[in-house]
């Protein structure tokens, strides 16, 4: 059974439940962390680097220093060695990237904080910025993107895999693929901004702080400021939008709460829009080369793909997700390789589907120009390569919808009905192109732990250190314990976002549902055994608590997820997810089709997407209405990677010189016209005991290579290059 | 931004005097006016526009606000909103090239914040020029040279510019004045004065930093467009890379005066590609006389760009702009204007 996610026009007597905090957040209600008020605060911003790699010779702070209502200026001349060098989180550490925050007179990146003044209001902080005149010692340009001189290829060894041949069968094979992809530096651009609040109540320090990942920021800030994790803790009841930026401790937090320390009162960092494309990690730009071959039938007998990822000096960072597209299609030969190239810029990070964006790009593109070389539909091509087990280990996956998917894509499309020669479909002026690609997400979940309490009365609190990003955390959790306990979804209360409450995973890799959901069922289950009612039915609860004559129930319980050596991560602000292709005994892949329709106008060239459907199998969809906005959202910002978004870099100095979101295109309305999400049904009682895959970044993955493709279909034009615009197509 | 005096005369006269006055005080005063927003505080807040006095204009809405027809042109007043003129019903049926270009400008909540004047002298969107951390740029700092030469120019301008500065004139309201040969009213301290619109904006050359002719102190009042009937055959084209909120790659302004297929008088004005409000003059003589054809169009098209100076990103632009010429002559020609 296929159920539209397109919303529903009879919302009223649909069941599922409505989003839990969609009234405060529509009326104001939600005080998002830059919105809480602390009396006394003063205001800080950040004076960041004007080149992109040197030395300063000096600060000269007197024009500054001379605003009415500046406090402080911190630099590395006046900061000290108050926070801590700490190892980066790609090291085993908490934080984003490893350059200590104000903590040497080296400048490794454009747009680096150099100094932070704080002052009695954000005017008078901004003024004051402005006016602080850094010298720096001759320097020469920086070598700041994948092309430049000085920028150092590292191959990444561990991240090789292979099976078979690829060499041999490659050379033997009657049809072969051959082509060099890219993708460019992308920033997630959240509304909310990057802000951080911290107060200090004797030894006591409270963050207010946007976060996917509250005990990241907790353990990881201790370690920086050298004072125990319990005197911290970290608040986040709403984010206004994080897609990876917000995932872990940055560079700012520690000066904040040095600065309040400082001054003995609150401090409110808001970085503005400009800084936001430094103060955290991005997508970085990549290079792939693809290599496939195919008998004259269709099947893959040999594929290889090689990737090149940008990251900074200080870091090697990389996504590396050639470990998943070498798994995707059945086929005797594989290898895959990934490489680093550091160049001067700031630490690349987690940017929604991060690498599976990227190389789904280049691999699914590919695949369509086999499929062209094959004079075969390219859906079919992907039937004809359909596995049950990956084929670098011969793991089985857990559960695999792929062609459901496809099938149920097609038929809402009406794919039957395209043309197959490039240039055939046609429309007045605009030449009409469609094409698709499979989408793939890894099934992640890490520990979690939660707490359940249920009163006589029927009413029922659940907590947990999750995350509300706005894919509907507190929904869920309110539907799982009303579920698991037989009581109204309006009956439960929801608290999470905050280190003082029972840990839970990181808010990444599409892993919360799939983390936390399973920690409520096993506190209920607690509950349950309180009661003297194990393995009883939700429906049995209330009465047999009504019997007991207890007041309330409370109960803890952690959930160690599959993979994960230890539960003891969880509480030291390390539980990541696991789960993907990093299990020994199997794969877990959400998966998914991607069609699109492209006009291309035949004269000036313009790309539109009138129409682009997606089928999802995702495991059990705890709530249709927040996963289809997690969906639709996704499918959205596809568009946005394959057509819009492009952080341009000038070369000279590392700047970006779009970063405002009149500059950095992401689409308006008007760009987006038909997008409907369809979710396949699928069960999976291996992924968790929830059956949830997950699906905050599936959506997103595929749709730049359909868009690609389709673009193909309408011109005759193969594009390798993202974004794709109208001056690639004259 | 840095501390600044402000104030708000309430009436046209007493904003012109005031203006003189801080001028007569000091004549190298960094004074600005203000109506709309839409650039000065966005470039006050980059620090690009550093005035130590701005003179808030917002209170003329109430003098020079109006949207009338006075026989066979429009009188718009200055500071009516872009939205306004955009929604009126007889400016979309009678000079529909204006409409569209105010409204496919923008945001419709700039659209309702921004003025006509400002709108025709928002400044460039070059990135060298609105970050002032960029050293070189001829328009915010004279005689120190332009980054963009060299730099990320893309969106930059292929024709009008000079070797002193490339930036492209970012509006479209200004193509459809041009187009239809409007003229403006500005009032200064020694008066009001008339002038084409073709007259206000100043091509770059040696001195990017000076945009426009007006006098010092100069306020414009009131757009006068012609509006015969052949007007009604007019539209705008703006190609872009996104559909709504964007500036143009390459825009058109076009009217056609046309007779049994054959044009009698064209007029077309670019934008998108050129340093000022740009008339493609040669084009439309090209098209004098001539039936109006596919190939007569590209004829048009290639003269508008025979001097066409390209960047390294740019090049694109001179097939663009030629192909949106194409598109938005053949468009309309096969217009049924309204009656």
């Amino acid at each position: 059974m296929t159920k539209s996610l397109t919303p529903a026009p009879d919302a009223a007597s649909d069941r599922t439940p409505q989003r839990y905090e969609g009234r405060a957040k529509v009326t104001g209600e939600a005080h998002y962390p830059s919105d809480v008020r602390l009396p006394r605060t003063a205001h800080a911003y950040l004076h960041v680097s004007r080149i992109g790699r040197g030395t300063i010779r000096s600060f000269d702070l007197a024009q500054a220093r001379a605003v009415p209502g500046v406090i402080d200026i911190l630099t590395h001349e006046t900061l000290g060695e108050d926070i801590r060098q700490t190892p980066a989180m790609y090291q085993g550490g908490y934080i984003s990237d490893s350059v200590r925050p104000l903590g040497s007179a080296e400048v490794a990146y454009w747009g680096q904080p150099l100094a932070m003044v704080v002052a009695e209001t954000f005017e008078a902080a901004r003024e004051a910025s402005n006016r602080i005149n850094v010298t720096y010692h001759p320097h020469p340009a920086p070598s700041a993107d994948m092309g430049s001189e000085g920028a150092v290829t590292q191959a990444l060894e561990p991240m090789n895999l292979a099976v078979g041949n690829f060499e041999v069968a490659y050379a033997a094979a009657p049809v072969r693929i051959d082509a060099d992809y890219s993708t460019p530096t992308q920033h997630q651009n959240p509304i909310e901004l990057f802000a951080t609040q911290c107060v200090w109540e004797g030894d006591r320090l409270t963050v207010h702080e946007p976060s996917q990942y509250v005990n990241n920021v907790k353990f990881g800030l201790a370690e920086q400021l050298g004072i125990e994790p319990e005197r911290i803790r970290v608040v986040s009841p709403y984010v206004g939008g994080a897609f990876g930026s917000k995932g872990f401790l940055t560079q700012r937090t520690a000066l904040v709460a040095i600065a309040a320390k400082r001054l003995g009162r609150p401090v409110k960092l808001v970085a503005t829009r400009e800084q936001g494309f430094t103060v955290s990690g991005y997508r970085a730009e990549t290079r792939h080369r693809v290599q496939l071959a195919a008998t004259r039938d269709g099947r893959l007998v040999a594929l290889r793909q090689e990737g090149w990822e940008l990251t900074s000096r200080a870091d090697s960072v990389a996504m590396g997700a050639a470990s998943m597209t070498a798994r995707l299609y059945a086929c005797p030969n594989v290898s895959v390789r990934v490489n680093t190239v550091s160049a001067d810029r700031s630490t690349p990070g987690f940017m929604r589907g991060p690498g599976e964006v990227p190389y789904g790009f280049a691999l699914e593109t590919a695949l369509d120009e086999l499929a062209t070389a094959l004079d075969m539909d390219p859906i079919e091509l992907r039937r004809i390569n359909d596995t049950r087990t990956e084929p670098i280990g011969g793991l089985p996956y857990t559960s695999r919808s792929l062609m459901r998917c496809f099938d149920e894509a097609a038929a809402r499309f009406r794919w039957g009905e395209r043309t197959k020669p490039p240039g055939s479909m046609r429309e007045g002026d605009w030449r009409i192109g469609w094409g698709c690609a499979t989408a793939f997400y890894p099934a992640y979940a890490g520990n979690a732990s939660a707490r359940v309490r249920l009163s006589a009365d029927g009413r029922v609190h659940v907590s947990s250190a999750g995350h509300e990003l706005g894919q509907g955390m507190y929904t869920m959790m309110a539907q799982v314990a009303a579920e698991q306990l037989g009581v109204p979804f309006e009956q439960v209360t929801v608290s999470l976002g905050d280190s003082d409450l029972p840990p839970a995973v990181v808010a990444g890799g599409s892993s919360s549902t799939a983390s936390v959901a399973p920690a409520i069922m096993a506190a209920c289950d607690a509950i349950r055994r309180r009661l003297g009612i194990e393995g009883a039915s939700p429906s049995e609860i209330m009465p047999a608590m009504k019997a007991s004559g207890r007041g309330v129930v409370e109960e803890l319980a952690e959930v160690r997820a599959h993979g994960v050596d230890s539960i003891a991560g969880l509480y030291r602000g390390k539980a990541v997810p696991s789960g993907g292709v990093h299990l020994p005994d199997r794969v877990q892949f959400a998966l998914g089709a991607q069609l699109v329709e492209v006009r291309v106008h035949a004269r000036t060239h313009e790309i539109r997407v009138p129409r682009a459907v997606g089928a999802f199998a995702a495991g059990r969809i705890i709530n249709p209405r927040t996963a289809h906005g997690q969906l639709v959202g996704g499918m959205i910002w596809g568009i946005s990677s394959a057509l819009h978004e492009h952080t341009e870099i000038d070369p000279r100095n590392g700047s970006y010189i779009n970063a405002n979101l009149a500059d950095y295109l992401l689409p308006v309305n008007a760009d987006i016209v038909d997008v409907e999400a369809l979710m396949v049904e699928e069960e999976d009682p291996l992924v968790n005991r929830a059956g949830v895959k997950g699906v905050g970044e599936i959506g997103v993955v595929g749709v730049a290579a359909a868009i690609s493709n389709a673009v193909f279909h309408a011109t005759g034009q193969r594009l390798r290059d993202l974004p794709i615009r109208l001056e690639h197509l004259m | 931004m840095r501390p600044f005096h402000y104030s708000r005369p309430p009436s046209m006269v007493e904003a012109v005097v005031e203006m003189r006055d801080v001028l007569a005080a000091d004549p190298h005063a960094s004074a600005t006016f203000l109506a709309g927003g839409t650039t000065v505080l966005d470039l006050m807040k980059l620090e690009v526009m550093q005035p130590s006095r701005v003179i808030d204009l917002t209170a003329l809405r109430q003098e020079f606000g109006y949207i009338r027809r006075d026989g066979a042109s429009f009188q718009l007043g200055a500071f009516a909103s872009m939205a306004e003129v955009a929604a009126h019903p007889d400016i979309i049926a009678h000079v529909p090239v204006i409409a569209q270009s105010l409204s496919l400008a923008a945001s419709a909540q700039l659209r309702n914040m921004a003025s006509l004047g400002g709108n025709v002298l928002q400044r460039t969107r070059c990135a060298y020029f609105r970050d002032p951390s960029w050293g070189a740029c001829n328009k915010r700092v004279p005689g120190s040279g332009c980054a963009a030469l060299e730099g990320a120019n893309r969106a930059h301008a292929v024709l009008g510019t000079s070797a002193h500065c490339i930036a492209t004139y970012p509006g479209d309201f200004a193509q459809a004045l041009l187009a239809l040969d409007a003229t403006i009213v500005v009032v200064g301290p020694r008066g009001s004065r008339t002038l084409p619109f073709a007259a206000l904006h100043r091509l770059p050359g040696t001195t990017p930093h000076l945009e426009t002719h007006l006098h010092p102190g100069e306020i414009i009042a009131e757009f006068i467009v012609p509006a015969a009937p052949w007007a009604r055959r007019s539209l705008y084209l703006k190609i872009r890379d996104r559909q709504s909120y964007e500036f143009a790659v390459a825009s058109v302004a076009v009217a056609l005066d046309i007779d049994g297929g054959t044009v009698r008088e064209a007029r077309i004005a670019l934008g998108g590609v050129a340093s000022v409000p740009w008339r493609a003059g040669e084009a439309e003589a090209a098209l004098q006389g001539l039936p109006l054809s596919d190939e007569s169009a590209r004829t048009a098209a290639a003269a508008a760009f025979a001097d066409a100076t390209p960047h390294a990103h740019n090049a694109f632009k001179v097939a663009l702009g030629q192909s949106t010429l194409v598109r938005a002559l053949l468009q309309v020609a096969s217009m049924e204007p309204a009656p």
